[in-house]
């Protein structure tokens, strides 16, 4: 980041260093607190005795005779199977990525592209959709699932969470293609492309950046989705946050609180390597001038 | 602990693998379980799930969703699950939309291990089994208690005056807990103590709430005299975290929840000097009745409408295999609850709940807008609570609450 | 683009959102309508573990009957948006007669559970809405200016309070603003007040909410203005620079513009995702002094053993309404650039 443009002044980039670390402490603390905090017991890691037991571990070293333990992974994943849970995650965020993507490309293509107004009341529409609590349309949906017969399996959730994500979608990647130039297209259906070639050839090449950071949005919903996984899918194809809540006990019941955390510690890992790797292709995609003013 | 609980999954297994040959099911069918998902519920589960053999599908659902899904689950022909396991709240649901079938005939040919006190019924007809009870109850520090020259509380003015006691010697600040967080548990702590007094919920044979009383007025009274006596959190406890505040000595007379006790009393635990000194009793009484201010519950399981015979048939065997007194022989599950089967003998952190059957508790109501009174108690309360309204005002508001969800349901006028 | 070929663009999308999202709102909004027949009730014993009593019950056979005729149950117009749970114009009639001064009227008529629910709902939109975007544009400028090679982890680590579930990072927050967790202890410590509780007033436990949630939506934010910023036009910024501008004359008049419309799009979800407030409510045990209105459609469907759906549903149009009275000005801008297009 040479440009003279960015070069910045010393004092302006010590204030801009040091507003990102002091956020980077915010953001990442409590995530840390925890990933040291899932190698403790209970006791420690919720302590109101003395917070620093958390760090030191005084009651993981009398019950386990080492400060650090692994029974909270051991629990979650050999004893509650947390595997299982892992890889109906993968495949509903993997699906729910791809089709609400596919779904969302064509649709906020055509929205950005047409000229009748129509279109804006489909874009209004899409966003009341998007207004509704999912709780309430979750409530809706049991009985019609249970009668056809499709409750329980992970198609059905994938196509609703592709549907409840479908506005926000369709809204996000609508602003991305308005700024594609549209001389861009139009001049490769003036060499006698039809539309889908034209949106084919002459802009899927140049949408990438939208789509990651879109698919990125796509993906955190579907992966941390709680209201819509809990109620429409059974234990066998129960993905990761249901599983979790599972862990965390009611009322009248205990919970394994330790599985909770040591669960979710493990949820994350994948995703660093997620974000490292899209992280480059925002940065060269957008870079490579696909977006304008 | 993980420890434990490893060594439990282990025997449950074990139990299940030698118990597999003996679950001999007549005739073939599909047993589709919806249960809670909690340990000892998932014994009896996992229990009736090794029935699966030739001719006998076992599929289970343990959800902690399970209420929400299950009207609906059952309403279909055939029903999704043949089994709904539920407590007598949940009960009521199946049995306003009828969902569910008598088990009479299925009792007497294969019920011979139930006891009499197991069967739910309801206008003579067998509705559901209960297996497990669970209540509320009074865990106190016996060494605190002795050391300042306090009686185990017998009623709820002995437990203000002990926990002064403590707070004037300088024992504690805030020697009281009890699941006070505004929403469920606040509606249960009301219920529990408006049933010390006696008086019904509502008018007779009808659904008008009868709470807006004198008796209301002071089981709120009570409620907010034990709350003086709580730390400044105390719109937030619930049962969740009852243990960190119980195992750092903040609190010496506590409330709390008889399926939870095991983990108070647990002498490998976090602080085995404070669990030897837990000690159970049956809930305080209060205001001169002699009726412990608290409602019982039971878990149990009952039988989908929307289903064969056969499958029927498959599934009470499944559960009564399940059942069976070989389900409480184990130690480490006999723990888990207090168990209502054949062949149980209460257990030290169970004995509450018996005590509490013994002195006269009552059963959690099942009537079918009680529901909507604890959701209506447990939204308005706490402004009362945290002092900005009267009692009278708090009571006003959640009748009004009650009165707009109950016409809404249809069960006033 | 003619017509069928923009239906063969959109058809999927549209499809997918008719089916499981235009049905069921249709759906609700007919439910709102109306409300359950008039229970036929027997008196009947119950006998179970711990003894008999005699409980009034549902007859189910003579209800099914009610309901094979009219399966939506007794039709009552908008009488439940207008009941004392929703609206209440009828309450509030009253308690205008019967109160003084202005201040008894605003007390009483924010005690009715909507009204209550309605000020914290806007309280939160308000205050974390705008603190989101000023919050998230400074840490993607912030971000845009560090050097490439730690760039990656630096973004991993700010998406971190909106990747790890609110289910957990709530309750690890809830632990660490225990007065005895790290957080309540180091701030007690900070103002020097040994009996600072976040959980136990009013005040501080909206204050903690609304922190929470900036907290929590700041990375969504985040991102869309750091994707933006890596197309802000450089030779704009440059001819800027020739013509003297100041750095923060730039950032005002070149950056700023360029990322007014995705300023609009975080403002568009972030008013509406803030509108539907309802997990960190629950996470942070804060019903006593915090209600949304997405609390209490969940308090109707899940609350009791018996959803209340025409309630849930009644709230839940005008929790829609009222985000669309909210998105009115971004709408109406919306429309104008729209016309513009055209």
């Amino acid at each position: 980041m040479a440009r003279p443009t960015n070069a910045q002044p010393l004092p302006l980039m010590v204030l801009s260093l040091g507003f990102i670390a002091l956020w980077l402490i915010a953001a990442a603390f409590p995530f840390v607190w925890t990933a040291w905090g899932s190698f403790k017991v209970e006791p420690d890691f919720f302590s109101r005795s003395d917070w620093t037991n958390a760090i030191t571990g005084v009651q993981t070293i009398r019950q386990t005779g080492s400060a650090f333990t692994g029974a909270g992974y051991e629990g979650a994943w050999l004893e509650q199977e947390f595997w299982k849970s892992v890889i109906n995650t993968a495949i509903v965020t993997l699906c729910v990525t791809v089709i609400s993507l596919t779904f969302g490309t064509l649709g906020g293509y055509a929205l950005a592209r047409s000229g009748y107004r129509y279109t804006f009341w489909i874009l209004i529409a899409a966003l009341i959709f998007r207004a509704m609590p999912h709780v309430t349309l979750v409530s809706g949906y049991l009985l019609p699932f249970f009668e056809l017969g499709i409750w329980g399996y992970l198609p059905t959730t994938i196509i609703v969470l592709v549907a409840i994500n479908q506005p926000f979608t369709l809204w996000m990647l609508h602003s991305f293609f308005l700024s594609i130039p549209k001389d861009l297209d139009e001049s490769a259906m003036v060499d006698g492309c039809t539309r889908f070639q034209a949106f084919r050839l002459a802009v899927i090449p140049v949408m990438w950046p939208g789509v990651v950071t879109t698919g990125l949005f796509s993906f955190l919903l579907a992966y941390n989705d709680f209201t819509v996984t809990s109620m429409l899918l059974t234990q066998e194809n129960q993905t990761m946050v249901p599983k979790i809540a599972s862990f965390l006990g009611s009322t009248q019941a205990e919970g394994k609180v330790m599985y909770a955390v040591a669960a979710v510690v493990s949820a994350i890992a994948p995703l660093f390597v997620l974000v490292l790797f899209f992280q480059r292709q925002i940065v060269s995609g957008l870079t490579a001038g696909a977006v304008k003013g | 602990m993980t420890k434990m609980l490893l060594s439990t999954t282990a025997v449950l297994i074990g139990l299940a693998g030698a118990a597999s040959a003996q679950c001999a099911i007549e005739g073939d069918g599909s047993v589709r379980i919806l249960a809670n998902d909690f340990q000892a519920l998932h014994a009896v589960v996992s229990r009736a799930a090794t029935c699966a053999g030739e001719g006998v599908e076992v599929t289970t659902n343990e959800t902690t969703e399970h209420k929400d899904i299950q009207v609906a689950a059952l309403s279909t022909s055939p029903a999704a699950y043949t089994i709904a396991v539920v407590a007598n709240g949940s009960l009521v649901p199946l049995l306003n939309e009828g969902l569910v079938q008598p088990m009479d005939d299925l009792v007497a040919k294969y019920g011979q291990n139930l006891q009499d006190s197991q069967l739910i019924r309801v206008d003579g007809k067998i509705m559901a089994i209960a297996f497990m009870a669970n209540s509320q109850m009074l865990h106190y520090r016996a060494d605190l208690l002795d050391q300042n020259g306090i009686a185990v509380p017998a009623t709820y003015e002995d437990v203000i005056a002990a926990a002064k006691t403590l707070e004037e010697k300088g024992v504690m600040k805030t020697p009281l807990y009890a699941s006070f967080k505004p929403g469920w548990d606040l509606g249960e702590e009301f219920i529990n103590m408006y049933m010390g007094s006696g008086e019904p919920f509502f008018e007779d044979g009808t659904a008008k709430p009868a709470i807006d009383n004198d008796a209301g007025v002071a089981a709120l009274e009570m409620m907010k005299a034990l709350k003086d006596n709580m730390g400044p959190d105390v719109m937030t406890y619930n049962s969740n975290e009852a243990q960190p505040y119980w195992e750092n000595s903040e609190v010496a007379i506590m409330t709390g929840w008889g399926s939870r006790t095991a983990a108070f009393i647990d002498e490998n635990g976090a602080t085995p000097e404070i669990a030897k000194e837990t000690k159970i009793a049956a809930m305080p009484s209060w205001g001169g009745h002699d009726i412990p201010a608290t409602t019982l519950w039971w878990d149990g399981f009952a039988l989908a409408k929307n289903i064969s015979d056969e499958d029927a048939a498959a599934s009470f065997q499944a559960m009564m295999y399940a059942l069976s007194p070989d389900l409480v022989a184990d130690p480490e599950t006999a723990g888990l609850a207090a168990w209502l089967v054949n062949g149980y003998t209460p257990t030290p952190a169970s004995e509450g709940v018996f005590a509490n059957m013994k002195a006269g508790a009552k059963p959690y109501p099942m009537t079918p807008y009680m529901g909507m009174l604890h959701t209506a108690l447990g939204d308005n309360l706490a402004e009362f609570m945290q002092g900005q309204e009267t009692a009278e005002k708090a009571l006003e508001d959640t009748v009004a609450a009650y009165t707009t969800a109950a016409t809404e349901a249809g069960f006033i006028k | 683009m003619p017509h069928k070929t923009f239906l063969a663009f959109i058809l999927p999308s549209l499809l997918a959102m008719l089916l499981f999202v235009a049905l069921p709102i249709g759906s609700v909004v007919y439910q709102s309508l109306f409300i359950e027949h008039e229970q036929v009730m027997t008196e009947v014993e119950t006998c179970g573990p711990f003894g008999c009593t005699t409980e009034r019950k549902v007859d189910a056979a003579a209800m099914q009957e009610l309901r094979d005729a009219q399966p939506a149950g007794r039709f009552n117009g908008l009488g439940t948006y207008f009941n004392s749970g929703h609206l209440a114009f009828d309450r509030i009639g009253q308690i205008w007669t019967r109160s003084e001064t202005w201040g008894g009227f605003f007390n009483q008529v924010m005690n009715l559970p909507l009204y209550k629910a309605l000020i914290f709902t806007l309280a939160y939109t308000f205050i974390v809405t705008p603190c989101v975007i000023v919050l998230g544009f400074f840490i993607a400028l912030g971000v845009n200016a560090i050097p490439g090679l730690i760039k990656g982890p630096v973004i991993f680590f700010s998406l971190l309070p909106m990747i790890v579930t609110p289910l957990i990072g709530s309750l690890v927050l809830y632990w660490m603003i225990d007065s005895r967790g790290i957080i309540g202890a180091g701030l007690q410590a900070l103002f020097n007040n040994p009996s600072l509780s976040l959980k136990a007033s009013p005040t501080l436990t909206w204050i903690t909410l609304f922190v929470y949630g900036i907290w929590h939506n700041a990375p969504f934010a985040f991102v869309v203005f750091y994707a933006g910023l890596q197309g802000v036009p450089q030779d704009t910024m440059e001819s800027a620079m020739v013509d003297g501008a100041s750095r923060w004359e730039r950032i005002r008049f070149v950056t700023i513009p360029y990322l007014l419309p995705l300023a609009t799009f975080v403002a568009l979800m972030q008013l509406m995702d803030n509108f539907r407030v309802f997990e960190p409510i629950v996470g942070f045990s804060a019903e006593a002094n915090a209600t949304s209105l997405s609390y209490l459609i969940y308090s109707d469907l899940r609350g009791a053993d018996t959803p209340l759906f025409a309630s849930a549903a009644a709230t839940s149009v005008l929790t829609t309404l009222g985000v669309i009275v909210l998105l009115t000005p971004v709408l109406i801008r919306t429309w104008r650039d729209f016309n513009r297009k055209a």
